[in-house]
């Protein structure tokens, strides 16, 4: 009898997790103030394993963060900024409606402003955590930076963006850093390989953005803060990694002219870069893809990006001086060696010179050799684009022109390619389909032989019920050509069964479950080889229809 | 002067409206005009004398006079009305009243666009035609008044000769006049300090004291001024971190957003339209692949921001979990067994088939000597078959579906116990020796004179005669209800019958075959029994409800044990020959393992059979156990059994056998192991026996 009475939700679970709206008032602060420190801090809900215990008997649908975390944020400098700036806010409109102006503008110089310096060193304690998660970063400011001034955000902050990412751009031509383009419906994806970390981002074509209304820039804009300071940082100690000077001055002046800034500001730090970087990457030659050629721009190929991924790979780039500033050489000049055209003919053309379309430069860089031109002439169908990120493991379907790459990659002639391919194809095709079948065709093919003698003796049994004259027949028997391997196989086989029936309910159900994923991993494979050559057929004939 | 003054004022800004309506008037006004002129001349020779005050009232009188012009204040002295909206007279033919009170009416006029715009273009004086809405005339501005106006639009003085340069007196400068504007001594204010200033000063300073009031802020330009933040990697912050889960990475894309993905990437109608279907959380693919023929076509993707506002409220709103992915190889998962190879002999193949039956064959039995298979069917007979040619050696009509047939397990006795409706036969079927049948049939006949002792107990033992002697028949022993199972024990001289039954205690008969006697050895119904078994070594019976078996000692007459099988409904039940171990089978297509030294739940439960399992068996000899299920398989397993207790039995499936068909849903139905060699025999509702070696 004696002893406190134990209070429900006082311990255990209930007492680890804390709603929103609570921490919000713990805080003490506006629910718009508590998602940018959210943000900013990087604090996420947690869900909690028993969701009744923690929300204290209630099934209500709430958000929970651990308590740990909100005592973590208040401590943060940062939240007192935050009251310093509403009562700012305060104060001048206080002052406007009063119409005070000296006080508004004694205001207005004193308005409070924070650094992010401390929270992102505090949430990227080491510098690869931060390229680790530079993703993000780069995608938010290659949006922003495309962004008119419309209103949706800070002209600054548009500008600042624009600026580090061309920075950026800039590190990625210096290092050489740039591995795989990839042109897609939504963008342009690049992908560099920074300190051993494979970094991807995403860039939108170049239009004007249609701006949706059911988006909180609110909440783009303070990510968006967040991740200029950390690309600012991580620009700072790139280039000082690399040896250049930050910010660089050549880019700083000129913003908007991004490849101007590029040929000034490359040529005076290449220099000293190329003797240094030669040693480390004559292994790698695809660093050296486009070295010595020479292209030239036309106006209507997407020339920012072009320019960026022919840099990258120590190509020289130039364009028509009506375009950009930055141009280096005329349409004319004799040396060009590729003219990237993206129009169905061009009225005059140069002998000495090819005159392809843009995705030879992406598909050269994904394949990471020169590719034959002949297939991206002017007015030709192009070779489908392929996704550079996909790694087909064994049984996944690839499709034919990644295994002409492939196969040019390991220095095949494209000749006669075709046939080889269509026929391994098919071979492979035909391989899962029997493997697929093996386990059943182990059981059918005894059950076939027995049914087979069944069917013997029946006939038998019934001629001798019917006629009772049995005509005996004395034929020679056929030797059974026993397979080793093959009898080997099915013994294996029938092991590998009985032992499946001896799992556990749990590891058999674990079992099923991947075995079930495999097999809908085929299904899908064959599923796009046969659209493939049901697609191939209907060229072929169409060919056919066409030449006769 | 002044008078004259206040008249001018009056008629020089009434004079541009009323000009041209009165002749009268305009004559008025050139003489105000005039006068006024006069003044101005007259002022500046004042000014001349340096008549100070005059100027300045003067100027203040120019400015009343502009003010009211502006304004539009003056009253009319032709029209009464007052000041207000002339369109209220638009209806009425007259315009106002004049001085006497007689209406004023408007001019005769009817303009209408056309006029007016004819008036425009060859009226020289349209220009400087103004119309008065007070008296609704046109009034012709002269050139006066239009200089007038331009140089009041030019903000200029009305007067063309009013100098507004003129050199200003200086009231109050350092000089000591000699005569002093005024003479009064200066306030006691002047040479004591201001409190009201103190008060001020002192406000301020507490504000800067305080806080309040900061210095002018040096613009700050470090926000935005990268640094090395990395310089110092602290280990301390990194522990913090420990719990931190980075945010995973947008996935990549694949072919099929390419913007030129390979043509087998791109959607199908059928898949088109599925996808429309879907709901979008349900959609494999976000978005519809489509290709474009160059790049030049690709068109800005709508959705751009909604990705990245959505990727941004994934980074802030998601809770995030490590989730332990499983990463096994299936073939890990599969337990190591010991491989069949090694496990020999048992039972690969089949080689013989019975066939004979032209209904399903319910049981089975193989004599002792392992030479004489018997099998009770539903046509009606019982058939003997020699296990090694497999011909039918006899047939006994029993006139009845045969429900179980039972070899007696003693060698030096040839007998075959039959179960048909309420009947247990006995049968002697005279397919062994002359010694071992002569020893059947002096077991059967040898107690003839102790019989007729019982004969008001339930069960009834009868000679059989005529016909069914010289088939074999030599017992008939008749039961109150249908009997379903007899055993024998293995001595060959007890048998015992079950008669499941809801109802009754009367389920289970226990025969004395040499004493002709029965008894049933249950007072109370414990559930329905399926199947009863003899311990093979010890006087233990086994009796087998729907959902368990116990174990009772024939000696002590008490249940030793209760097994619990795990199963919805037993079917059949097999005992090792050692006597420790029972399997189950049951309708719910298990098969359960006891092990009796190790506790009343089963040791293991096998689901190796899709179906129903209707028997099961264990061979007398080899480490072998095997189930027929209604799937058409019969499943061999290798069970071998430890004398050490501490080692558990080690089950291993090693056949799985199939030849019988299945008809009306049913499958194999009985299986029995012959008794020497590691053959097995199952009967099957196609009406065949078969036998695997």
């Amino acid at each position: 009898m004696g002893g406190l009475q134990k209070k429900k939700f006082e311990r255990g679970s209930a007492t680890n997790y804390i709603t929103r709206n609570k921490a919000r008032k713990k805080l003490q602060l506006s629910l718009p103030d508590f998602r940018r420190l959210c943000i900013l801090k990087g604090i996420y809900p947690h869900e909690p394993k028993h969701k009744k215990k923690v929300n204290k008997g209630s099934t209500a649908p709430r958000t929970f963060y651990l308590v740990k975390d909100i005592r973590f944020l208040l401590h943060e400098p940062i939240v007192g900024k935050f009251r310093d700036y509403k009562v700012f806010v305060r104060k001048l409109k206080k002052a406007y409606g009063k119409t005070e102006w000296s006080a508004v503008e004694r205001l207005r110089e004193n308005k409070p402003t924070y650094k992010l310096d401390h929270i992102i060193k505090e949430r990227y304690p080491s510098f690869i955590d931060a390229l680790r998660d530079i993703d993000d970063a780069l995608c938010m400011c290659f949006l922003f930076s495309t962004f008119a001034r419309t209103g949706k955000c800070h002209v600054q902050t548009i500008q600042l963006c624009r600026r580090l990412t061309v920075e950026w751009m800039n590190y990625v031509i210096a290092a050489r850093a740039l591995r795989k383009v990839f042109i897609s419906i939504k963008g342009i994806y690049y992908q560099a390989e920074v300190m051993g970390q494979p970094i991807t981002w995403l860039v939108p074509y170049q239009f004007s953005h249609d701006h949706p209304t059911d988006v909180d820039y609110r909440v783009m804009a303070t990510f968006t803060e967040l991740y200029t300071t950390l690309l600012g940082f991580i620009n700072f100690r790139l280039y000082h990694s690399l040896n250049l000077l930050y910010p660089p001055k050549a880019i700083v002046v000129t913003v908007l002219h991004l490849m101007f800034s590029f040929n000034a500001f490359l040529q005076e730090d290449m220099e000293k870069m190329e003797a240094r970087e030669k040693e480390q990457k004559q292994q790698e030659a695809q660093k050296k893809l486009f070295e010595g050629l020479k292209f030239f721009l036309n106006r209507e190929v997407p020339r920012e990006s072009l320019a960026f991924v022919i840099r990258c790979f120590g190509g020289e780039v130039s364009w028509d001086k009506s375009v950009c500033i930055g141009s280096t050489y005329e349409v004319t000049d004799e040396t060009i060696t590729h003219q990237i055209v993206d129009r169905p003919n061009i009225d005059q053309q140069y002998i000495n010179r090819y005159y392809i379309q843009p995705q030879w430069v992406y598909d050269c860089v994904n394949a990471k050799i020169i590719l034959p031109v002949e297939d991206y002439f002017l007015g030709v169908t192009l070779p489908p684009h392929l996704s550079p990120f996909v790694e087909e493991k064994e049984g996944d379907y690839v499709p034919p022109e990644k295994m002409k790459i492939m196969a040019l990659q390991r220095g095949e002639k494209p000749a006669n390619e075709e046939e080889e391919e269509g026929e391994e194809e098919e071979e492979e095709g035909e391989d899962e389909e029997e493997e697929e079948d093996d386990d059943n065709d182990d059981d059918e093919e005894d059950d076939e032989e027995e049914e087979a003698e069944e069917k013997n003796l029946k006939k038998m049994e019934e001629q001798r019920s019917q006629g009772k004259s049995l005509q005996v027949k004395v034929t020679p028997g056929k030797v059974k050509v026993e397979n080793p391997a093959r009898l080997e196989q099915e013994e294996k086989a029938e092991e590998k069964r009985l032992a499946i029936m001896m799992m556990k309910k749990k590891e058999k159900y674990l079992y099923d479950k991947i075995m079930f994923g495999k097999k809908r991993k085929t299904r899908e494979a064959n599923k796009l080889a046969a659209k493939r050559k049901a697609y191939d057929d209907a060229e072929k004939a169409k060919k056919k229809k066409a030449r006769k | 002067e002044d008078e004259d003054l206040s008249d001018s004022e009056d008629s020089v800004y009434s004079g541009l409206e009323d000009s041209g309506s009165d002749s009268e008037d305009d004559e008025d006004e050139e003489e105000a005009l005039d006068a006024a002129a006069d003044d101005d001349e007259e002022e500046e020779k004042e000014e001349q004398a340096q008549r100070v005050e005059f100027t300045c009232q003067l100027t203040a009188d120019w400015l009343r006079l502009f003010s009211v012009f502006s304004c539009r204040m003056s009253p009319d002295i032709r029209n009464t009305v007052g000041n207000i909206p002339m369109e209220w007279y638009r209806d009425f033919p007259h315009i106002g009243y004049d001085l006497d009170g007689k209406k004023i009416y408007k001019p005769i006029r009817n303009k209408d666009e056309l006029d007016d715009f004819l008036d425009k273009m060859e009226n020289p004086d349209y220009w400087r035609t103004v119309h008065d809405k007070q008296t609704g005339s046109d009034i012709i501005l002269s050139d006066d008044q239009v200089e007038l106006v331009n140089r009041l639009q030019r903000g200029q003085f009305g007067d063309v000769n009013f100098n507004e340069y003129q050199p200003s007196v200086e009231f109050f400068s350092k000089d000591v006049m000699i005569h002093p504007v005024t003479n009064r001594p200066a306030d006691k204010r002047s040479f004591i300090p201001s409190l009201i200033e103190k008060e001020k000063v002192s406000k301020l300073v507490h504000a800067i004291k305080m806080g309040w009031i900061k210095p002018r802020r040096v613009e700050d330009d470090s926000r935005g001024r990268y640094y090395d933040l990395w310089s110092t990697e602290d280990s301390s912050i990194l522990a913090k971190h420990k719990m931190h889960l980075p945010a995973p990475k947008i996935p990549l894309p694949g072919h099929q957003e390419s913007y030129n993905p390979p043509p087998e990437y791109l959607f199908t109608d059928e898949e088109r339209a599925l996808w429309e279907q879907q709901d979008p959380s349900d959609r494999k693919l976000p978005f519809v692949p489509v290709r474009f023929s160059s790049l030049r076509q690709v068109p800005a993707f709508p959705r751009f921001i909604h990705e990245r506002f959505e990727r941004c409220l994934d980074l802030y709103l998601c809770p995030r979990q490590r989730k332990m992915r499983v990463n096994v190889n299936p073939e890990d998962l599969i337990p190591k067994l010991p491989k069949p190879k090694d496990l020999q002999p048992f039972p690969t193949t089949q080689s013989l088939v019975y066939q004979g039956h032209s209904g399903l064959v319910r049981s089975i039995s193989v004599s002792p000597s392992g030479q004489w298979l018997a099998s009770g069917s539903d046509d009606g007979s019982v058939r003997f078959w020699e296990v090694r040619s497999s011909r039918c050696m006899k047939t006994v009509q029993v006139g009845g579906a045969v429900k179980s047939v039972a070899w007696n397990p003693n060698p030096s006795v040839c007998l075959l116990a039959v179960a048909l409706d309420s009947v247990v036969l006995l049968l002697s079927p005279s397919l062994a020796d002359r010694q071992v049948v002569s020893a059947s049939e002096r077991l059967l006949s040898g107690q003839d004179e102790v019989e007729p002792a019982e004969g008001a107990g339930p069960v009834t033992w009868g000679e059989a005669e005529g016909e069914e002697l010289n088939q074999g028949i030599r017992l008939r022993i008749q039961h109150p209800k249908a009997v379903h199972q007899v055993v024998w024990h293995t001595k060959g001289d007890y048998l015992a019958s079950v008669m499941p039954d809801h109802s009754s205690h009367l389920q289970v008969f226990i025969h004395q075959v040499s004493r002709r006697r029965s008894q049933n050895p249950f007072r109370r119904n414990k559930g329905l029994v399926q199947c009863v078994s003899f311990h093979p070594v010890r006087p233990y019976f086994f009796v087998a409800t729907q959902r368990s078996v116990r174990i009772y000692n024939l000696v002590k007459q008490e249940m030793t044990k209760k097994l619990q099988a795990n199963s919805k409904w037993i079917s059949s039940m097999a005992v090792h020959p050692g006597g420790d171990h029972v399997i189950c089978g049951s309708y719910d297509c298990r098969l359960s393992w006891f092990d009796l030294d190790l506790s009343t739940k089963p040791y293991k439960m096998l689901r190796h059979h899709k179906k129903a399992v209707r028997g099961v068996a264990y061979h007398r000899v080899y480490p072998l156990f095997a189930s027929a299920s209604d799937d058409g398989s019969v499943i061999i397993c290798h069970g071998t059994v430890y004398n050490d207790l501490l080692q558990n039995p080690l089950i291993v499936p090693v056949k799985v056998l199939r030849g019988h068909v299945i008809t009306h849903d049913l499958g194999v139905l009985d299986v029995t192991f012959h008794p020497t060699q590691p053959w097995i025999f199952s009967s099957g509702a196609d009406a065949t026996i078969r036998l695997f070696t």
